[in-house]
């Protein structure tokens, strides 16, 4: 006995599952229902009950290896594998296999009289002999209730089911139990009493003619569970329950960094472009050039080999590749070699869970490193503003959990106010571009600046944004006391620039030859008053020898005179001689 | 509890074949409510049926297969598959009442 609850225990803390293979139900249960028990499946009608209850079984069955038994109270057994077929389940193959029973119950109350006591044994009986037939692990009852309309005493059914769901556990098998939504319970005939190990409630609300599915899980007794309200679809390949991600934030992060195709916007995210993994929103006002950065993205990436998957919301793929071929951008190519893949949807076409689901399984598909989506903003159109942020978070999420580089474009109708919407997706967003149009001398340019890139060092300059051609071009726009110029009025700035430069270079050139020439009349001004100089020295010399000649002469002849007269004529020659010595000099 | 085939054929029989009950009683095993269907059944037979009817027991225990053709989940359950149409009386018919009008006794005597 000791033993025994302690094992119990045990089990009761890593509570075994049963997967139901179902896409998502699993994550969000932690591996499935819960094993050997049974599960209330409760909504409205038609939000996809017995659907859900039959691919529990019929991928039990396929997947699992177990087999399964489908008591059915509502459809025959023939309208049961018509209704299914068409979801790709082939449950009248299944049958003819013997790896699933279907047993149709049904009672016509007027038919039936009653009279004494009776219990439900008829049921145990059937529903046992169809388990042990084929060795059933699984078990759906679908929409149990409708016993309530066929047998008039409810005392004896409630005991009856109570035991039913006893035995069932007994049995060992994993049951699923449809049951209608009640008004102010979860079911109409309050089976959720009895039924209290886990309890999924399945919805279908209509909010602006676009519907949407959820399904919840009320209860998971002993389990860790998603309690949020996940949207779900019922798709080509049975029920999706999204999301298929984790419900935390652990993503593998990666530093590789991958460019967008544009080397001049690559050098403005630190010179090596987005990091790989990250989601990058572009916003911009219509015409902005947003499918062009995103077409150069998916070209970029397909170049490096890798898998794009451009998500199309506003035009057809046929249209983006002729728009694409004018800018000299040849994607067809990339199509052919497998490496590019258009999804076009109208955003109106279905409700958000659905358009979501159908990204997911492209995703799953196609396996695309680069997923671009132009632009996000229409998919808005299709659900409130918190269902929109929630399916970008999901969408966030799972791509990022595949380490997917994600480019949102979004269109702004305003000029610059942000809208609400983009306020609340940026925070999800590792980078931001921001495209936008200057009005101003009768014609519009585009700019694109960097608002914000996690991580890296990023410019904060405003580029103006040419499209040409030969593809697109950033050019420094000019910034100068009159404001932000682009198009013809920076190249106007810039000729006036360029012509005041050649005016003051003209100026600084006539200045030098001005002084050169004064240098050069200088020079020869001064190699004149040398040259006169010299004349003058010349001729100064010739006098001074000339007089030196004729003292000496004249001496001689005094001297000679003297001799012929007295002596002290000598001394008088000396003193006449003196002054007209320092006149030459 | 065996299958067993209970016949009671009058000596009237012959005059109005048409008439002839065929009725089954779905069981499981030898329950308490199972002998007093049984019992409470046989009775209102041999008063207003005495002859002109037949009796088929089915043990669902040993039989489960049948279970799925008269489309039987309640336990005891009675089927008139004679005459036409087809009637079903639950519960151990201890309510004569409900049980004549279960088998369209009532207005037939």
């Amino acid at each position: 006995m000791k033993n025994n609850s302690s094992k119990s225990t045990s089990l009761a803390v890593r509570l075994p599952k049963c997967p139901t293979g179902i896409q998502g139900l699993d994550e969000i249960t932690g591996g499935g229902l819960p094993r050997g028990r049974p599960t209330l499946v409760c909504g409205g009608a038609g939000c996809g009950k017995t659907l859900l209850a039959v691919e529990f079984l019929v991928r039990g069955a396929v997947q699992f290896g177990e087999p399964g038994v489908f008591m059915a109270f509502e459809e025959t057994e023939a309208e049961l594998k018509a209704n299914v077929a068409s979801l790709g389940f082939d449950l009248a193959g299944l049958v003819r296999r013997k790896k699933i029973v279907i047993d149709y119950v049904h009672i016509e109350r007027s038919e039936v009289q009653e009279s004494g006591e009776y219990d439900l044994e008829g049921l145990f009986v059937r529903l046992n002999h169809a388990i042990d037939s084929i060795g059933a692990k699984r078990v759906v009852l679908d929409t149990l209730e409708a016993l309530f309309a066929s047998l008039p005493n409810e005392a004896i059914l409630r005991a009856e089911l109570r035991r039913l769901f006893r035995w069932l556990k007994e049995k060992g098998v994993t049951a699923v139990i449809t049951a209608e939504r009640g008004r102010d319970q979860l079911t109409r005939h309050g089976l959720e009493e009895y039924v209290s190990d886990c309890v999924i409630l399945l919805d279908h609300r209509v909010y602006e003619q676009i519907a949407t599915r959820n399904l919840r899980v009320v209860k998971y007794r002993g389990a860790l569970h998603g309690t949020n309200e996940f949207p779900f679809l019922i798709g080509a390949e049975g029920i999706s329950v999204l999301p298929i991600t984790s419900l935390g934030l652990n993503h593998k992060i990666s530093s590789e960094r991958i460019a967008t195709g544009i080397p001049r916007l690559d050098a403005m995210l630190g010179g090596r472009g987005f990091f790989r993994g990250s989601s990058i929103l572009l916003t911009g006002t219509p015409g902005t050039g947003k499918t062009i950065v995103a077409a150069n993205f998916a070209q970029a990436a397909c170049r490096r080999g890798e898998r794009t998957l451009f998500f199309s919301f506003e035009e057809s793929p046929n249209q983006i590749i002729r728009n694409m071929h004018s800018i000299g951008l040849r994607l067809e190519p990339l199509i052919k070699r497998g490496l590019l893949r258009f999804h076009a949807a109208r955003p109106s076409l279905y409700g958000l869970e659905m358009h979501l689901a159908t990204m997911f399984n492209e995703i799953a598909s196609f396996q695309p490193r680069v997923v671009i989506v132009d632009p996000i903003t229409s998919l808005m159109d299709a659900g409130t503003a918190s269902e929109c942020k929630g399916m970008v978070t999901r969408l966030v999420d799972y791509l990022k959990a595949g380490q997917v580089t994600t480019l949102f474009t979004s269109l702004t109708q305003d000029n610059h106010a942000l809208q609400q919407s983009e306020a609340a997706m940026s925070s999800l967003m590792d980078s931001w571009l921001l495209l936008q149009d200057f009005e101003g001398n009768g014609e519009r340019n585009r700019v694109l600046y960097v608002l914000k890139a996690r991580g890296m060092a990023h410019s904060n300059q405003i580029r103006e944004f040419l499209i040409s051609d030969h593809g697109i071009d950033l050019v420094d726009a000019y910034i100068g006391p009159s404001g932000v110029l682009t198009g013809s009025a920076r190249a106007a700035q810039e000729a006036l620039e360029k012509a005041a430069v050649l005016a003051s270079q003209q100026e600084a050139a006539q200045l030098k030859r001005e002084v050169e020439r004064k240098r050069a009349a200088l020079k020869r001004q001064i190699s004149g008053l040398r040259s006169d100089y010299e004349t003058e020295a010349v001729e100064l010399r010739r006098i001074a020898e000339q007089v030196g000649t004729r003292t000496f002469v004249l001496g001689t002849e005094q001297a000679a005179s003297g001799i012929l007269r007295q002596a002290d004529i000598k001394v008088a020659a000396i003193t006449q001689k003196k002054p007209r010595h320092g006149k030459g000099n | 509890m065996k299958t067993k085939t209970v016949r009671r054929r009058a000596s009237d029989s012959h005059r109005r074949p048409a008439k002839f009950w065929q009725l089954r009683l779905y069981v499981t095993g030898q329950t308490p409510k199972s002998l007093t269907a049984f019992s409470n059944l046989k009775k209102i037979c041999e008063s207003y049926l005495k002859g002109r009817y037949r009796i088929t027991v089915i043990d669902l225990l040993e039989q489960p297969q049948l279970a799925k053709g008269d489309q039987i989940l309640a336990i005891p359950t009675v089927v008139r598959k004679l005459p036409k149409p087809v009637r079903i009386i639950i519960g151990n018919l201890s309510d004569t009442d409900h049980l004549l009008v279960g088998l369209d006794l009532r207005l037939a005597d």
